[in-house]
Order: structure tokens, then C-alpha cells, then sequence
């Protein structure tokens, strides 16, 4: 079964006091390949752990992770990561990070330095292959993760908070750039945010969490991710049911906030 | 009392300089900082005043010139010396009858080190015959004033009065000519003014350790070269940093990857770290004397625990998310060590690098002031114990140059090999 499986899955992390925390329960979900998803929810819900255990680096405590038929035991180039921010190796240029994958398999120059440069073209850093990521900005080394991880042609792409760092006007052109990505490349992708506004702009399906335990709340299908493919996002932002979906959600986050809130109150 | 002179000196200097400074050099740079309002306490508004730096090492330079009496300096600008030239004193002698006669002392204070002929004098008339004497100013002399006189202290003459004024064994009176006192058993005892100026054997003025350091410079001291006690004790820090480091970073990497590394070493290492180097000396020399060996394992250890919690810090400091990022691009271990691991503790190592030169510097001295054949810290050892102050002074100059030199070595490394430390 082609894309990703995940069956079941719950989390549990025992806390060196002797109690523990119920990080997932019971979250199954399958992407098609190709497939969008874009996961929502209050801070503490479990969805960086989720990332984790896609990514391979957390063993689920129950449930099973299979990426086109076989299973999920580690980290693997097949599954690729983007993180908020620090993940880039401030010791290489822009161009060594962009080839680090390639690399690492052994590839040379030859073999990986045209589509490096291409990807690079891509994401608008041409002029900035030999810079030392300490002197872009905070979106330009956002856009250096992007291409490093896309130069390894991964299966999925697992974004956690990928744009939480940026500033608003940054965020928006990533945000078009993100969607111009999936569409060109055709990758599976898992992106977390906690904007509700990117959630709906990005998602194709969209994953509403609630906490305590971690579980899916509510799933959507969209239409604003394929409608906002080379389009101005501020466009698709008329759209009439968007407004309707982010008041929606909005007021489904702020429930769960309250609750949580209440439950701790009375637990004092 | 002469001290607090310098002090003084030192704070006018301080305050007239910058007085002047501020009334006279008025800024012409309009840059951001002269814009600023608010500038106390803000810390960025605040650079060392290069003016200051330069008055301020001037100053070093004057001050010491000045209480040395140097000849580099202007004489009008020297502190007052010690008293030179001639002096005289009259003491009244009391034989044991009761009988009194006066007989003068005539002094020639000449600078130390001259050369002088003693003049010859009339010996006058009465039981207590004048003398004449040489001594070199700023030091005190004790007068054997009644070897030419015809009753002497042994058949129970005393000297009852100086200048007129009485005195007793035991006392102590001013004259013109300086400070009089009497022994116990009754010699004359003659300290003229010292004046403000060091003694040379406290501080010799620049200019003679400039001179040493130029003599030392063309025919070595103690058997050995200028450049073989310096390069002896560079070597020494080169070798046993270097061997310190060869040990300390692998042990360190071991320490921050894994359990049972960590569990061994953390208590030797959490214990060997607050033991300064320098009590470990006698020790190293009870096991491998004082020669090369001693000083290279002595340093071997200052830089050892430095460097390996360095390095240990460097590798827990890695975050997590370069680790995940490389094991998703598909990075084996070995290439997660070298490729991201390695790297990452580099500014780490570094500061850890810097830090440990220093130390082992100041240990090789301190090694060295304890026993040594050959280096700096023997080199102002040894002098000290002849009063060679000149030699002591110049040594602790090159010692401190040479710690500043390497410190500055370490940083430009530093800047070029890790240029993203601190920026990351
Ligand atoms: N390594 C861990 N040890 C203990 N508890 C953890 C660990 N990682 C996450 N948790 C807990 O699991 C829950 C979910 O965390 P996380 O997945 O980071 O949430 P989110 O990313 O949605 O903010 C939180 O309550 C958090 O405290
Ligand atoms: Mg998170």
C-alpha cells in the first residue's frame, strides 16, 4: 500500500516523578502519496510528538507506522524534516547545506551540483549559494531547510512549525512558496502550525488535535490549498467559506483552550 | 607614605586628563551613539576611550620614571631623590671624668654604585678627632666615629649630644643633615633623606631594564639565551597543551556520547577540575623530578580537565534538531560525528582552548619560579634571589607579552576557523 499508515498510535511518556503523560491515544491516519495535511491544535496536544514518530525518531508506545508497506523503525532519508529553526549546519555555506543528503550518500559534485543549483533557483537563493547561514535571514534560512531537504527526494516532507519563527509578511511568501513546492515536486506533506489562517491556506486536508489525551478532533477536506497554487493568498482569503471555516475552528481551539483551562482550575 | 604619593599622583592624572580631554577634544563624529540621549547604562553606548588607553599606559611609563629618577624623563618631572653630596655632623663626646669635646663627621653621599675618593681632612684639636666618610645615598650607615679618637666608647667615652641636640643609646633625633640615632652600644647611627625615589634595588627605572633587557638579549643569562628561556617555557606550554588536548577532546567527545564514559570520568573530571594546577607542583616533582617530564605532565593535567569538559560541553550542546535533521537527510553515525558533532563543539573547544593556554601559561611560570634549569620563571627566580630587580621587572614584562601574544594568536584562530561562534 503506497504513502503514509499510521495505525492506532498512542504515546506515552513516563515522568521521572512516577506519573506520566498521555501524549497521543489511538491517532490513525493515511496519506495518499501527494497528499497535503496541514495539523492544528492547541499547544500540548501532541502534534510535535506525532511529527517525531513519523519522522522515526520516537518508538509509539502502541499502533504501528508503515510508509508505503513497510514499516517505520528510524529516521530515514525518506522522510524528510523542516524544522522551526536551528536545524541548519552553521559550519557549511548555504550550497553544502542544499547538498548535504547527496553527500552524506556519497554522490559528488557531478552527480547532485546542477539540481542543487536548480533548487536553489527555486526558493530565490541563487545569489546567496557561497553565504554562511549566519548572514541570511531568518526566511532565507527557512528557504536553505526547504531545499536541503527536497535536494534528498524524500517520500514525505515533515514540517514542524515551519514558519511559526517568521515575521507576517515573510510568512505569507513562504506560504506561496510551500504550496508552489508541493505542487512541482508531488511530495506527501505533513505540516504543523499553530495559525489557523496557514492551517486552512496550506491544508488539502486539515487535522483539527485536542489535548489531554492527544487525539484528532475533527479532519477537513479544503479546497483553498489547490485554489492558492500560483495565486496571490490574499485572494483565496475572499474566498466566502474560508472566513467560515477559520471562525469555525477558531472558536473549536478556543472550547478546547477554555476546557483545559477549567479542568485545571477545578484540579487546584 | 611614598605610596600613597604614587596614588595620589595616579588619581590627579586620572582626573586632570580626562578633564582636559573632555574640554579640549571636542567630538566631531556625528554617529549614532553621539545621537543617543540616553547613554548611561546603556552598554552599547559605552567603548574604551582610546585617548584614556593612551594616557593611561603613559602614565604607567611616567610614574615609574618619575620615582625612579629617570634619565629618560626630564629632571624637573622627577620626584625629589635621595640626598647627594656633602653632609656634616658635629658630635659632643663625654669622656668618663666628665670632660667634653666636639668633633665633627664630614659625609660624602655619593649616587650608588659611583666610585669616590674619600677626602682628607683636618683632624682638630681635643680627645675626639673629626673623621670623613663615604656611603651611598639612600641607605642608611652606621659611624665608627671613635677609631681616631683618644678616648674611644672601650675606655668609657659616650656621645651625649649631635649638633647640640642630646642623645642617649637608643634614641633617635633630626639634624640638618638627616636622621641621627644611637645603637645600644652607643655608634652613630646616620640615615640622610631618602627623598621620594625608589630604591633601584625596589624598582630600577626603565631605562637599566631596557639595558638589561638589550645585555641579557646579546649574552643570555644563567648559561642560556634570552630566546632558549622563553622558547623553553613556550615549549613546554606548546607540548603539554597540545598532549592535554590529544587526551582531553577524544575523553571529552566519549563523555558527551556515552553513559558509561560519562559515569567514569564524571567524578574525576567534577574533582580534578577546582584542584589548581599549581598544587599539584610538589607532587609532580616528588614523582618525576624537576625536569622536562615534570613539566610536561604538570601541564599535560592543567590542560587535560580544561579541554575535556570543552569538549563534553561541546557535544551535549548540539541541538537536538542538527541531529534529527542529519539522521533525515540519511547521515550515518560516524558521518553525524564528523559532520555535525565535530563541527558544532568547535567554538566550544576553542574557548576551552583559550582558557587552557592561559592557565598552562601561568602554570609553566609558576613550575618554573619552583625549579627549573632553564625559562622565564627561573630567570626572575634566580634574580630575585641576587636583588637583580632589573632582571625581575623585565621578566615579568615578557611573560605578560607573551601571554597577551597568545591569547591574540587564539582569538585570530578562533576567528578564522569558527567564524559562526556566537552567532549561531
Ligand atoms: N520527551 C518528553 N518527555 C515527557 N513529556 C513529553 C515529552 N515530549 C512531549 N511531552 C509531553 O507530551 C505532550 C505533547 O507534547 P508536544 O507533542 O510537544 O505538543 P505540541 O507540539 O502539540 O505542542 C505535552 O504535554 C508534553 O509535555
Ligand atoms: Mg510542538
Amino acid at each position: 500500500m503506497a504513502g503514509l499508515s499510521i495505525q492506532n498510535i498512542s504515546m506515552r511518556f513516563d515522568l521521572p516523578n512516577g506519573s506520566s503523560v498521555q501524549a497521543l491515544k489511538n491517532v490513525s491516519l493515511d496519506l495518499a502519496p501527494g497528499e497535503l495535511l496541514s495539523v492544528l491544535g492547541p499547544s500540548g496536544c501532541g502534534k510535535t510528538t506525532l511529527l517525531n514518530i513519523a519522522a522515526g525518531f520516537l518508538a509509539p508506545t502502541e499502533g504501528t507506522l508503515t510508509l508505503n508497506g513497510h514499516p517505520v523503525t528510524g529516521p530515514d532519508a525518506e522522510r524528510g524534516m523542516v524544522f522551526q529553526q536551528g536545524a541548519l549546519f552553521e559550519w557549511m555555506n548555504v550550497r553544502d547545506n542544499v547538498s548535504f543528503g547527496p553527500r552524506m550518500r556519497g554522490q559528488k559534485e557531478a552527480d547532485y551540483g546542477k539540481e542543487v543549483d536548480h533548487l536553489l533557483d527555486i526558493v530565490g537563493l541563487r545569489d546567496f549559494k557561497e553565504k554562511a547561514i549566519y548572514e541570511l535571514s531568518g526566511g532565507m534560512q527557512q528557504r536553505v531547510a526547504l531545499a536541503r531537504c527536497l535536494a534528498n527526494h524524500p517520500d514525505v516532507i515533515l514540517m514542524d512549525e515551519p514558519l511559526g519563527a517568521l515575521d507576517a509578511l515573510t510568512r505569507e511568501k513562504m506560504q506561496s512558496l510551500v504550496l508552489k513546492l508541493w505542487k512541482e515536486t508531488g511530495k506527501t506533506i505533513i505540516l504543523i502550525t499553530h495559525s489557523v489562517e496557514e492551517a486552512l491556506l496550506l491544508g488539502e486536508r486539515l487535522l483539527v488535535m485536542a489535548p489531554r489525551p492527544g487525539r484528532i478532533h475533527k479532519e477537513y477536506r479544503l479546497p483553498f490549498a489547490d485554489l492558492g497554487v500560483g495565486k496571490d493568498l490574499r485572494e483565496v482569503k475572499k474566498h466566502p467559506d474560508f472566513a467560515v471555516k477559520r471562525e469555525e475552528i477558531l472558536a473549536m481551539i478556543w472550547n478546547m483552550e477554555e476546557e483545559i483551562m477549567g479542568r485545571t482550575e477545578a484540579a487546584q | 607614605m611614598t605610596g600613597l604619593i604614587i596614588l595620589a599622583v595616579y588619581v590627579a592624572i586620572f582626573v586632570g586628563s580626562f578633564i582636559v580631554t573632555k574640554f579640549l577634544v571636542h567630538k566631531t563624529r556625528r554617529d549614532f551613539t553621539s545621537l543617543k540621549t540616553v547613554t548611561f547604562g546603556d552598554e552599547s553606548a559605552v567603548s574604551p576611550n582610546r585617548v584614556a588607553s593612551v594616557v593611561s599606559i603613559l602614565t604607567l611609563f611616567l610614574i615609574w620614571g618619575s620615582f625612579t629618577g629617570s634619565k629618560l624623563l626630564p629632571s624637573f618631572l622627577h620626584a625629589p631623590g635621595p640626598t647627594t653630596g656633602e653632609a656634616e655632623l658635629t658630635y659632643t663626646l663625654e669622656a668618663e671624668d666628665g670632660r667634653r669635646d666636639d668633633a665633627t663627621i664630614a659625609i660624602l653621599i655619593h649616587k650608588h654604585g659611583e666610585e669616590v675618593t674619600e677626602p682628607a681632612i683636618e683632624p682638630g684639636d681635643g680627645f675626639a678627632k673629626n673623621d670623613v666618610m663615604t656611603m651611598a645615598s639612600g641607605r642608611t650607615t652606621t659611624i665608627i666615629f671613635d677609631k681616631n679618637d683618644e678616648i674611644t666608647r672601650k675606655m668609657g667615652a659616650k656621645v651625649v649630644a649631635v649638633d647640640g641636640k642630646p642623645i642617649a643609646p637608643g634614641q633617635t633625633v633630626e639634624i640638618d643633615a638627616g636622621t641621627v640615632s644611637l645603637s645600644d652600644k652607643g655608634a652613630i647611627q646616620f640615615a640622610p633623606p631618602l627623598g621620594l625615589q625608589m630604591d633601584p634595588i625596589w624598582l630600577p627605572a626603565p631605562e637599566s631594564v631596557v639595558s638589561r633587557f638589550v645585555e641579557i638579549l646579546k649574552s643570555g643569562y644563567r648559561g642560556s639565551t634570552l630566546l632558549e628561556h622563553l622558547g623553553y617555557s613556550l615549549f613546554r606550554v606548546v607540548v603539554g597543551f597540545v598532549c592535554g588536548a590529544i587526551v582531553g577532546i577524544p575523553l571529552g567527545y566519549a563523555m558527551g556520547l556515552s553513559n558509561w564514559f560519562r559515569g567514569w570520568f564524571d567524578p574525576i573530571v567534577e574533582f580534578m577540575r577546582p584542584v589548581p594546577p599549581l598544587a599539584l607542583i610538589p607532587l609532580v616533582i616528588i614523582w618525576a623530578g624537576i625536569g622536562e617530564t615534570g613539566k610536561i605532565i604538570l601541564l599535560f593535567l592543567a590542560a587535560l580537565w580544561i579541554m575535556a569538559i570543552a569538549a563534553r560541553s561541546g557535544v551535549s550542546g548540539v541541538r537536538i534538531t542538527k541531529i534529527h535533521a542529519a539522521y533525515s537527510l540519511g547521515a550515518t553515525k560516524p558521518q553525524i560525528m564528523r559532520h555535525v558533532i565535530v563541527p558544532n563543539s568547535l567554538p566550544d573547544i576553542f574557548t576551552g582552548a583559550r582558557v587552557a593556554m592561559g592557565v598552562c601559561w601561568g602554570t609553566v611560570v609558576a613550575a618554573e619560579l619552583v625549579a627549573a634549569e632553564k625559562g622565564a620563571g627561573m630567570m626572575i627566580m634566580v634574580a630575585s634571589k641576587f636583588q637583580l630587580t632589573d632582571i625581575v621587572i623585565m621578566g615579568i614584562i615578557l611573560i605578560g607579552l607573551i601571554g597577551f601574544g597568545i591569547d591574540i594568536l587564539m582569538r585570530m584562530a578562533e576567528k578564522w576557523l569558527v567564524p559562526w561562534k556566537g552567532r549561531a
